[in-house]
């Protein structure tokens, strides 16, 4: 992505104002941000639906996987992109009675043979422990269940870059860190992987980098540990773990050394506290 | 009279079939603060919307004040219970952002000048100032959720039940958020809120009910809900990063705030 501009159609101002952001097979990149610095703007940018059905005007260059999107149609993008959206109740393709054969339905629209279908639903049901909920109607089940059904929708395409906004939001805490457990899993296969989180703990610990998405614009990239120490995480609303808050409190009362190299994740604290 | 909420036997089936609530029996006192957490699906969401009405017991009693829920309509209760829906689609529908927070006021039939003002102050107490002519659907999820929310403190009811409040919200959003909690809380109202944002959890309630397949495991302050590590597993839930953290230094002491770390921290210099 080279130097992407977006604006909405009819919007007055840009939401991304010059975006630039690689990401490499076999890669976990983590983007955090304020809510309203464009997250999902970006997100759907990488997928092809912007702009090709929000409309609106994009300049700049994305490719993905060797396609230019903007020349590419949504389906050729579609076929190598999987974009897990935030809402996802929206995501339900509506067409399908049961968790089984939604999950199933992206394979079943490529035309794969019913035994392979089968296996794979089965496979990505057992890896997101979902598979009790297999004959249920894709209504009846909680806001984690529905987001946990999403993503299996989304990974047994198997697509080659994965866009994931938000995808543990409402999921319980060992959820959350199954999925991380998971992207990582999938990145080691060699997908490319874009997730957008505000977990902060679970980036340190799962992202092989991170960038920081305020006001249209990558403001700071890095590993997710020199991120999340910058002095302006707060400026860009993008906040610190528990873990940082503390060490900075300590800092200020004297507590800890001013040279102390900030923890963001519960081995970093240790390691800080434990002296 | 005290709005306290008492839950007695609640056993709930959906048409489906599923058993979602097996037997729940608490008492949330009028002022309190509660927090739900608890395994997806633990049936959380299907406990809160007994409060007002949304779903009536299958078994057991739910009575709010000196009213039980059965044989009263989810318009009556409303003037007891707001209620924040997890998903925010599932809640907003007027056209305008004015309309949407108005509603519920003007369902309650207050004046229209005092809509005016409520709708103001729950904006501002949202963080959504001067976003009255916006329309929802050009809102951003994370905004959309707050409007779900102002309109829930439009009504100025007695108990507030916020659905994961937290969901999506940025560091500034989710510190919005535990101002409103403690504001309602200074206003003598009961908050019962869903999170599964343990620091969240610790810092801004009274008290933890811990869920897993429909009955409540665990039932304490914060502190000694956190130390409960079985029913914790057993819910899919994790203590709070710095209590986790003081677990790992070997110190005694419970630890649900950044200010309690540095206090025990500084006792040991
Ligand atoms: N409309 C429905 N029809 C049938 N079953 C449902 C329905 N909604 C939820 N359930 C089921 O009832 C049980 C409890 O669901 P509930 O939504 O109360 O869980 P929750 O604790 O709020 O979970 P989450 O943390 O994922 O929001 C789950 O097994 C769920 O699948
Ligand atoms: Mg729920």
């Amino acid at each position: 992505m080279t130097g992407v501009h977006y604006a909405y159609p009819d919007a007055d101002h840009e939401v991304l104002t010059g975006v630039d952001l690689s990401v490499d097979a076999g890669q976990v990149v983590g983007i955090v941000g304020a809510s309203g610095a464009g997250k999902t703007t970006l997100a759907k940018s990488i997928a092809g639906f912007i702009p090709h059905s929000e409309g609106g005007e994009l300049t700049g260059s994305v490719v993905v996987d060797g396609l230019k999107v903007a020349d590419a149609t949504l389906a050729q993008v579609v076929s190598r992109v999987g974009l897990v959206t935030q809402n996802p109740f929206n995501q339900i393709s509506g067409a399908k009675y049961t968790v089984r054969e939604e999950i199933a339905f992206g394979l079943e629209n490529l035309g794969v043979p019913r035994d392979e279908m089968s296996e794979r639903v089965d496979a990505v049901g057992t890896r997101l422990g979902i598979r009790e909920l297999f004959e249920r109607s894709p209504y009846a089940l909680s806001g984690g269940q529905m987001q946990l059904v999403a993503i299996a929708s989304m990974m047994i395409m198997a697509p080659r870059v994965l866009v994931m906004d938000e995808p543990t939001s409402q999921l319980d805490p060992s959820g959350s860190r199954l999925v991380f457990d998971i992207v990582n899993g999938l990145a080691d296969d060699g997908t490319a992987v874009v997730i957008f989180e505000h977990k902060l703990e679970l980036l340190r610990e799962h992202a092989d980098v991170l960038h920081v998405l305020a006001d249209g614009v990558i403001a700071r990239s890095g590993s997710a540990r020199e991120v999340l120490a910058d002095p302006r995480t707060d400026e860009w609303g993008v906040g610190s773990t528990r873990f940082t808050r503390a060490a900075r409190r300590a800092i200020e009362q004297k507590l800890l050394p001013a040279t102390t190299a900030l923890p963001v994740s519960l081995e970093d604290a240790k390691a800080v506290f434990s002296k | 009279m005290s709005m306290d909420i008492a839950v007695d036997g609640l056993v709930f089936t959906y048409p489906s079939g599923v058993t979602a609530l097996g037997g729940i029996t608490v008492s949330v006192p009028a002022g309190q603060r509660l927090a739900i957490v608890g395994q997806n699906g633990a049936g959380k969401t299907t406990l809160v919307r007994h409060f007002n009405g949304i779903f009536q017991p299958t078994e057991g009693t739910v009575r709010i004040g000196d009213w039980d829920t059965k044989g009263r309509d989810i318009a009556e209760l409303a003037a007891r219970v707001g209620y924040v829906f997890q998903n925010p689609d599932e809640q907003l529908f007027a056209r305008s952002i004015r309309d949407e927070v108005g509603f519920g006021p003007k369902n309650l039939g207050v004046p229209a000048d005092e809509i005016e003002a409520r709708v103001t102050a729950a904006l501002a107490r949202s963080g959504l100032v001067g976003m009255e002519d916006t329309h929802p659907y050009h809102l951003s999820l994370s905004e959309r959720k707050r409007v779900a929310l102002a309109s829930v403190l439009a009504m100025e009811t007695p108990i507030v039940v916020l659905d994961e409040p937290t969901t999506g919200q940025d560091a500034r959003g989710v510190a919005l958020i535990g101002e409103v909690v403690a504001e309602l809380a200074a206003e003598g109202r009961t908050v019962v809120a869903i999170t599964h944002d343990m620091d969240f959890c610790a810092e801004n309630f009274d008290r933890v009910l811990v869920m897993a397949d429909g009955r409540v495991i665990a039932d304490g302050t914060p502190a000694e809900a956190f130390s409960r590590l079985d029913a914790l597993e057993d819910a899919h839930v994790e203590p709070p990063q710095l209590e986790r953290l003081r677990t790992e230094l070997g110190w005694a002491e419970p630890v649900m705030s950044v200010d309690e770390f540095v206090g025990q921290l500084k006792t040991r210099a």
